[in-house]
């Protein structure tokens, strides 16, 4: 048990995991002398090398191609996409080869590599560099989605990502890398389960990523304004997505919310929802309530920044007003 | 190149022009379908090179039937993979375009133009990193230089010093439009220059495949770095089953097939090996049965099962941290 920050505990991940496997490698852009953008990988390129630290040239179609063919090889690759935009140009490796080449083959090749990104938005860095892609993501079948809302799972998902023979897409949010949080280091966390972040009675709350601290923010508001309790998820695993933790809280809530950060059309909290109502409509009490970013590119200016996604406040007026519109 | 490497090689060349002659035939009958792209014409090509390369691993294209059954794999796993059937060697969910077996070092099989250069380039670098006497070989087509893919992994090899072969099938076209029309010059390699020796062979004439492949897999295991060759072609069918080919001319057609390599290595079998008719004719005749077995076996087996529609998205055992 320790409390460290989030990218403390993404570093520990990658080094208990190179100490333990000289297959596993990490290449990306200004990963190895620099110690990476967010500082995930800093420290590892002096104690395993530049050839297991591998700073690539800004080509990101070639830095997930290239994983994908050190993972034929057999060495365990972690890709590091420096910002999720930039992962568009990696998409033709993400989509069609990094996620096909087990079916395709009948098995006969198996891809065992992580791609990590960061994504979301963080601080005024305007429409390219502030995107969310886990919805386009989780539609892709052929690999995992995870998203580390915190610094334990962070730790514990990003192990098991590297250890798994199946390719592992690991988003990040940026607003999270100096996020402190307690990290039990002896109790195994299953990555492709939810967690309850908090307990309560009658809303179930769903969320992922840095979300997940905004409706926590949010909560003791929305409890006292209501006169009710929240159950907040943070989901976690995106594909496969946990659909038993969910129903297992709307059975005792009644109600859904689902709060995420990307864009409201065609956003991943629509496919939330959609499992909720298609497999356990009659769980319901309320229609849900779903709360998205905008749909506008992300603009520059911090008021038009925040106007653009949920925030503490604009959760807890959402959730309100649909409370007192529906029974609560 | 001994005669038994001569041999071979013009037997697995007579073998692979009568299985592709097959999969048509079988496609127009329906029991082939999707896209199905026939190497018809360029057999020294795909099969000196595959024979050549003998110390590591193959990354390909969609256009390669022939290429597998070159390095190993049996005609009747190729052949029922294009029938969609079980036992085919991507048990029926590759199909023509997407042939895999490790076990020959065979990675493809991949349909996305250049996609799979990144790749090779990242396969390259773990032989390195492993110290491994294997090097790697990218087989790609002139339509696959204009793109990024192919500038990136040119660019890494280089840098890093890789241990691959980058080998260009110039056959003049991508799909239907003519090298030259897109890019400046006809010779691709030209765009490889300033990051890697090149060289230039004649891909309708096996032998030199042959040792221009095994020269430069010799080159790459000594850790000099990538080297890039192109190789002159020319396909006699067209891009895929549904192309009819009406960009290019009778004539050229006919100056091509003049070239077949297939008549050229038989002669080169009988002037140089000193090979009787008989002796050539007992290799087609067994290629004949091969790929009559091939046909035979393909038609016999079993379709995947639906409840299987799932297998092998992911790996079985998945281990939990």
């Amino acid at each position: 048990m320790a409390e460290m920050l989030y990218r403390e505990a993404l570093n520990r991940a990658i080094d208990e995991c190179m100490a333990a496997d000289e297959n596993v490698v990490m290449l990306g852009e200004d990963v190895g002398l620099y110690g990476g953008s967010y500082r995930v990988s800093e420290g590892l390129v002096s104690k395993y090398g530049e050839a297991r630290l591998i700073d690539t040239p800004i080509a990101e179609l070639s830095i997930v191609g290239n994983a994908i063919g050190m993972a034929i090889g057999g060495l365990r690759p972690i890709a590091e996409i420096m910002t999720a935009n930039f992962s568009l140009l990696a998409f033709d490796q993400i989509i069609n080869h990094m996620s096909k080449y087990r079916y395709m083959s009948a098995g006969k090749l198996t891809l065992p590599m992580v791609v990590r990104f960061p994504q979301g938005v963080s601080k005024q860095l305007a429409a390219q560099h502030s995107e969310s892609y886990e919805q386009m993501l989780s539609a892709v079948p052929g690999m995992h989605v995870f998203a580390a809302g915190d610094p334990n799972y962070a730790y514990h998902a990003l192990k098991a990502a590297i250890m798994m023979d199946d390719p592992v897409l690991f988003i990040e949010h940026e607003l999270l890398y100096n996020k402190k949080g307690e990290v039990d280091f002896d109790t195994p966390v299953d990555p492709f389960k939810a967690r309850i972040v908090k307990e309560g009675e009658n809303i179930t709350i769903v969320s992922y990523l840095k979300m997940v601290d905004d409706v926590m923010a949010a909560v003791p508001q929305i409890e006292e304004r209501l006169g009710k309790s929240c159950e907040v998820i943070d989901l976690q695993s995106l594909n496969p997505m946990d659909t038993e933790t969910i129903k297992n809280s709307v059975e005792k809530t009644g109600r859904l919310v689902v709060v995420e950060e990307d864009h409201y059309t065609g956003g991943y909290g629509a496919q939330v929802i959609s499992r909720v109502v298609e497999k356990f409509f009659y769980t319901l009490d309320a229609a849900p309530l779903r709360i998205a970013g905008k749909d506008v590119p992300i603009p520059y200016n911090r008021k038009l920044e925040l106007a653009s996604i949920p925030t503490p406040d604009s959760i807890t007026e959402a959730i309100v007003a649909w409370g007192k519109n529906n029974g609560l | 190149m001994d005669k038994l490497t001569a041999e071979d090689i013009f037997y697995t060349m007579a073998l692979g022009r009568r299985f592709e002659y097959a999969a048509k035939e079988h496609y127009m009958t329906g029991e082939i379908s999707g896209f199905l792209h026939l190497d018809i014409g360029q057999e020294a090509l795909s099969v000196a090179a595959m024979k050549a390369f003998d110390h590591g691993d193959v990354f390909t294209t969609y256009r390669e039937h022939i290429m597998a059954i070159a390095r190993g794999i049996e005609p009747k796993a190729v052949m029922a993979e294009l029938f969609g059937k079980k036992t085919g060697v991507s048990e029926g969910r590759g199909g023509s375009m997407h042939l895999f077996d490790p076990s020959h070092f065979f990675y493809g099989g991949d349909a996305i133009v250049g996609g799979h250069l990144p790749n090779a380039v990242g396969c390259a670098y773990a032989r390195k990193f492993q110290k491994s006497e294997h090097g790697v070989l990218a087989v790609f087509g002139d339509g696959a230089t204009n793109g990024g893919a192919f500038f990136e992994s040119l660019n890494i090899a280089s840098a890093w010093k890789l241990p691959i072969l980058f080998l260009c099938e110039n056959n003049r076209y991508a799909i239907g439009t003519e090298i030259t029309r897109v890019a400046p010059f006809l010779e691709q390699a030209k765009k490889a220059e300033p990051y890697m020796p090149t060289k230039e062979v004649d891909g309708n004439d096996a032998p030199a495949v042959y040792e221009a492949v095994k020269e430069a897999q010799d080159y790459i295991q000594k850790g000099h770095g990538p080297i890039f060759i192109e190789a002159f072609t020319y396909r006699w069918e067209g891009h895929s089953m549904s192309d009819p080919g009406t960009y290019r001319s009778q004539e050229e057609m006919e100056i091509w097939k003049r070239k077949d390599p297939i008549e050229r290595m038989k002669k080169l079998l009988k002037e140089r090996y000193i090979m009787s008719d008989a002796q050539i004719e007992a290799l087609e005749k067994k290629a004949d049965a091969a790929v009559e077995e091939a046909v035979q076996f393909a038609a016999q087996s079993p379709e995947p099962e639906v409840d299987e529609l799932f297998d092998y998205v992911f790996a079985e055992e998945v281990r939990h941290g």
